[in-house]
């Protein structure tokens, strides 16, 4: 029974942690390759899941909302780019930290001018939303199961984009080197421009498979950029590999420390005093790693490599 | 350093500041007295930062943690039926010190984007923590029964209240002006500009550094324990990574590194949030892309667009 | 130069808002509530329910000219006392209403009245003001915290119920909730979880339910908290295999979000849509007809929180420095209240009957919460004797 529960546990953190990375990895390929702190990353998610969830509660179909918030927020993303955000890159990350926190303000009040403050409330599409036994006696919702199916092989279309085509050499060359790619007569802002816009559509594509299982509402972004930057931070900023780590590290310790430190605790200092400690200590977790990560390796656990 | 303009607009900001309680009383609008007060307590805040932020080049993301120690501070005594403000604030005091002490023994060996990273870290740790101690309120938080016991001083009556927090205003403003221009603070702006060079030349860069950290975290200590006097109320949202946010921008927002640009930008902030949001429940809207044009367009914040101002001093 | 010139601005603007209050005689009402994030769908529902009683009143409570200033507390105690003292010093209310959450409560409440002001208390049943801090100046016309769950466990106890899994989020009324609910409810319990306040996402605990495999389970998740709760439960498959007992996480708030998901669950509560009296009629089938979807308990206490300060005001003719005198009138809930005739305990608590109900499919294919039988008749709660007013 325990074996099993600690099986169900870690898919639990494993569907969280793809969504992190799913943020992640816009968010880490805008900062190596920029050298933005882009702060506003999570209301493009925000984004991603009013529009996907205003156009699935309009019209029934969960796929026309996908369908609709992906290019829309990729243009959204490019839009910001172009107007406000381009003019950042030089600038240094205090600067860039108050104009995206500005950003911020700017999204949660707009969704919150045309969908009201309250949360949008939706449903899981009827297709998935059943359970599967993944393991015998462990039945997991079919909706989380394809969240960490979409993740997965966004995870894997990434790694061959990035290591095995032409723009993602020029990613990974302007991570690592931003002058030399220029020098070599590539149209530097246009590849920001496009690396931006996907960055937002991934966002994106991690808000609208959130609609169902969270809230929607103003000021979600804010909630879950934080973990995102605690994964990008110790996976080492830029690197997509470092992402995926992670994101994947960051849901397993947040999920199974809700779930079993309490119990552990319980053992060693009673029931009562595990009460108030456990569900604190296990919010602190992820924190805690952070700390320790940047102290023993203050470039994150896979450093993209930089002149 | 200061202008002749400059010099008046400070002089005259702060005859405002002195005469806020008389236009109320006189307004019979006590509610102002309070807004003022608010803003005094955050500029505090927000000075506190600045010593490190605009002087010392640490972009500290965790400054409320030291906010939310300084309210610990006053509530919890309280809790436990100790009233005397001067126990009360030298805890604070202390108490934020240490913590900065230990938080800055850490995160200054790192520098950029993981030292923004890491102090925002501790903070959230702390966070947390206020969270889960039960007896003290938990998430709830708690309420402080009766502000601060000082000797002569009733701080339940708003206007004396309002001017102690006026005095310890000036007085960290006049302090922080003294220290950054002492030999510390020549140390601490030349250790931004090429950490490498002094310690080439032999100073401990890093101890500076703390120092300085420290300082500015017993500061927002003392601003903390004001805070929760002001409202009554302490909860560990008082740490949340946004509080420290809005700290930032109230630096950046006023103009960093000129430790009275603060002061505006706490002004600005809280004045802009009051006064837009009776004229539209939306007022963020306003104040986003607002943000957004200072930083591309005002890079020194409002004190650099005050009359006669001086380049940005180094 | 920013600061003196908008605080000229705003000392003008001040002084203008001042003489306009001083030229008629109004009666301010502030009500606080939560009117953003997921929480927020119990705000307009509080909301609405105050303009329908305004409607009633012909928009003058107690024959005087009626200003209500609507604050939003984001559920957030530091924020609601922020815009607690708002109220009191710059819109100087006569009266504060509303608060959903008890943590808010806490902070909100003695604040107004320390201030002299009334606090009618529409919904939050923090037990601190129903003994202890009890203040003459606090009327509830809600409940207290522990009597819902008293019902439940009540209820559970006479059905033989026991082994049974208990959740809540880390917040002061949770802790009643289930103060309250082991009051009745003296059988095994399998495990008592807080969450914390707000949490969207509780797959993980559910697992862990799973894992327990208790016979029931115990929830009180309010709100948009019960909304996520509920459907992640059922997408779980868990409503099956462990019956659902919950307590203000199944209404009429929660219940157009959660649709057939809600189907067999167990609640108590004080009063329900379908509950037969004059008044309730009326304002039940009003708001449908205004608003469009049916009221909640939270909308029928603030309603009935417009109608109590109407009669109070009224006893006194509009004299409102007759605090004395809207403290009496008060304690008699002389008024026409959507759960019937009731009576007020001395902590200015009401006495009242709490039912069963169970969410079944209604006429008209849509599900709703339905009576089912009374659990407590005049019920009172477990702290008056605390409270020196007697």
């Amino acid at each position: 029974m325990t074996a099993l529960l600690v099986a169900e546990q870690c898919l639990n953190g494993l569907q969280l942690g793809v969504m992190l990375f799913l943020m992640a990895a816009g968010l880490t390929l805008v900062f190596g390759i920029m050298n933005l702190v882009n702060l506003a990353h999570g209301s493009l998610y925000m984004v991603g899941a009013y529009l996907a969830t205003a156009v699935f509660n309009w019209s029934g179909s969960f796929l026309l909302g996908v369908l609709f918030a992906l290019p829309a927020t990729l243009a959204i993303g490019m839009l910001v780019e172009v107007i406000a955000l381009r003019r950042l890159y030089e600038r240094d990350h205090l600067d860039q930290v108050l104009a995206t926190f500005g950003l911020i303000l700017f999204f949660n009040e707009a969704v919150a001018i045309v969908w009201g403050r309250t949360a949008l409330f939706t449903r899981v599409p009827r297709a998935l939303a059943g359970h599967i036994m993944v393991l015998p006696g462990v039945r997991y919702p079919a909706y989380r199961a394809v969240i960490i199916l979409v993740g997965l092989a966004v995870a894997l279309v990434l790694y061959v984009l990035v290591n095995r085509t032409r723009l993602g050499m020029l990613i990974r060359a302007g991570a690592s080197n931003r002058t030399m790619v220029a020098a070599l007569g590539v149209n530097i802002r246009l590849l920001y421009t496009l690396v931006f816009g996907f960055g937002a559509a991934l966002a994106a594509l991690g808000g609208l498979m959130a609609g169902p299982i969270y809230n929607v509402q103003p000021g979600m972004g804010e909630e879950i950029l934080i973990q995102v930057l605690v994964v990008i931070v110790i996976g080492g900023i830029g690197s997509i590999r470092g992402a995926l780590v992670g994101a994947v590290v960051v849901g397993m310790v947040d999920t199974l420390g809700r779930a079993f430190l309490k119990p552990l605790l319980s053992t060693t200092l009673g029931p009562v005093a595990a009460q108030s400690a456990g569900p604190a200590l296990a919010s602190m977790l992820i924190y805690l790693l952070m700390a320790a990560v940047l102290f023993f390796r203050p470039r994150g656990l896979f450093p993209a490599v930089r002149s | 350093m200061i202008s002749r303009g400059q010099a008046v607009v400070l002089v005259a900001g702060f005859l405002v500041l002195a005469l806020v309680p008389a236009a109320a009383a006189t307004l019979n609008e006590p509610f102002y007295l309070d807004l003022f007060r608010r803003i005094m307590i955050f500029a505090i805040a927000a000075v506190s930062l600045d010593l490190i932020l605009g002087y010392g080049g640490m972009v500290s993301f965790g400054h409320a943690a030291y906010l939310g120690i300084g309210a610990y501070a006053v509530a919890v005594p309280a809790f436990y039926g100790i009233e005397s403000g001067l126990v009360q604030w030298t805890l604070a005091v202390l108490a934020s010190a240490a913590a900065a002490l230990v938080i800055g023994a850490v995160s200054l060996r790192t520098s950029g984007m993981s030292f923004i990273m890491i102090t925002l870290a501790f903070a959230q740790m702390f966070y947390y923590l206020g969270i889960s101690i039960n007896a003290w309120g938990g998430d709830d938080g708690m309420r402080l029964a009766r502000r601060s016991r000082l000797p002569a001083l009733d701080l339940a009556d708003a206007t004396v209240f309002y001017y102690v927090v006026l005095a310890i205003l000036v007085g960290l403003l006049w302090l922080g002006h003294r220290l950054v221009h002492a030999r510390f603070g020549i140390v601490i702006r030349a250790t931004r500009s090429n950490e490498a060079r002094m310690r080439a030349i032999g100073f401990s860069t890093f101890r500076y550094k703390l120092a300085a950290f420290v300082l500015a975290g017993a500061g927002c200590g003392l601003a903390g324990a004001l805070l929760t006097n002001q409202t009554d109320y302490v909860t560990p949202s008082y740490m949340h990574w946004t509080r420290s946010g809005e700290i930032m921008v109230m630096v950046i927002l006023g103009g960093m590194g000129t430790l009275v640009g603060p002061v505006l930008g706490a002004a600005a902030y809280l004045l802009l949030e009051d006064v837009l949001s009776a004229w539209t429940v939306h007022w963020q809207i306003v104040l986003g892309p607002l943000l957004v044009l200072v930083v591309l367009y005002a890079r020194r914040g409002l004190y650099g667009l005050l009359p006669g101002s001086a380049p940005r001093d180094g | 130069m920013r600061t003196p010139r908008s605080a000229a601005v705003l000392v003008l603007v001040a002084g203008l808002l001042a003489s306009q209050a001083r030229a008629a005689e109004t009666l301010k009402i502030g009500f606080i509530t939560t009117l953003s994030g997921p929480q927020g769908v119990i705000g307009k529902h509080m909301k609405d329910s105050v303009e329908l009683a305004l409607d009633h009143l012909g928009r003058k409570v107690g024959g005087l000219e009626t200003e209500v200033t609507y604050g939003d507390d984001q559920a957030k105690p530091d924020v609601g006392k922020q815009v607690a003292d708002e109220m009191l010093k710059k819109h100087r209310v006569n009266f504060v209403a509303g608060v959903i959450w008890s943590n808010v409560l806490l902070a909100v409440a003695p604040t107004v009245t320390g201030s002299g002001t009334f606090m009618i208390d529409t919904n939050a049943g923090a037990h601190e003001f129903a003994g202890k801090q009890c203040h003459e100046l606090f009327f509830a016309t809600s409940w207290q915290n522990d009597q819902t769950p008293e019902a439940m466990g009540k209820y559970m106890q006479d059905q033989g119920i026991t082994d049974v899994y208990v959740l809540a989020p880390n917040y002061a009324a949770g802790k009643d909730m289930v103060t309250g609910f082991k009051r009745f409810f003296k059988n095994k319990i399998v495990d008592e979880v807080y969450t914390k306040f707000g949490q969207q996402d509780y797959q993980a605990e559910i697992s862990q339910i799973r894992a327990a495999n208790p016979k029931a389970v115990f929830v009180f998740y309010p709100g948009g908290m019960g909304i996520q709760f509920v459907k992640q439960y059922v997408q779980a498959g868990l409503r099956e295999q462990y019956p659902l007992y919950s307590v203000y996480t199944v209404d009429e708030v929660t219940l157009p979000a959660l649709g057939d998901a809600a189907l067999g669950s167990w609640e108590t509560r004080y009063w329900s849509p379908d509950l037969k009296n004059e008044a309730n009629a009326k304002y039940v089938g009003d708001f449908r007809k205004k608003f469009g979807y049916t009221p909640s308990y939270y909308g029928a206490q603030s309603y009935d929180g417009i109608l109590l300060i109407d009669s109070a005001v009224r006893a006194v003719k509009g004299d409102l420095s007759n605090k004395k005198g809207m403290i009496a009138a008060m304690s008699r809930a002389d008024f026409r209240s959507t759960r019937g005739k009731f009576t007020y305990n001395t902590n200015h608590f009401p006495i009242q009957n709490f039912y069963l109900l169970k969410a079944v499919k209604g006429g008209g294919g849509e599900v709703e919460m339905q009576i089912q039988k009374t659990v407590f008749e005049n019920h009172k709660d477990a702290y008056y004797q605390e409270c020196p007013m007697k």
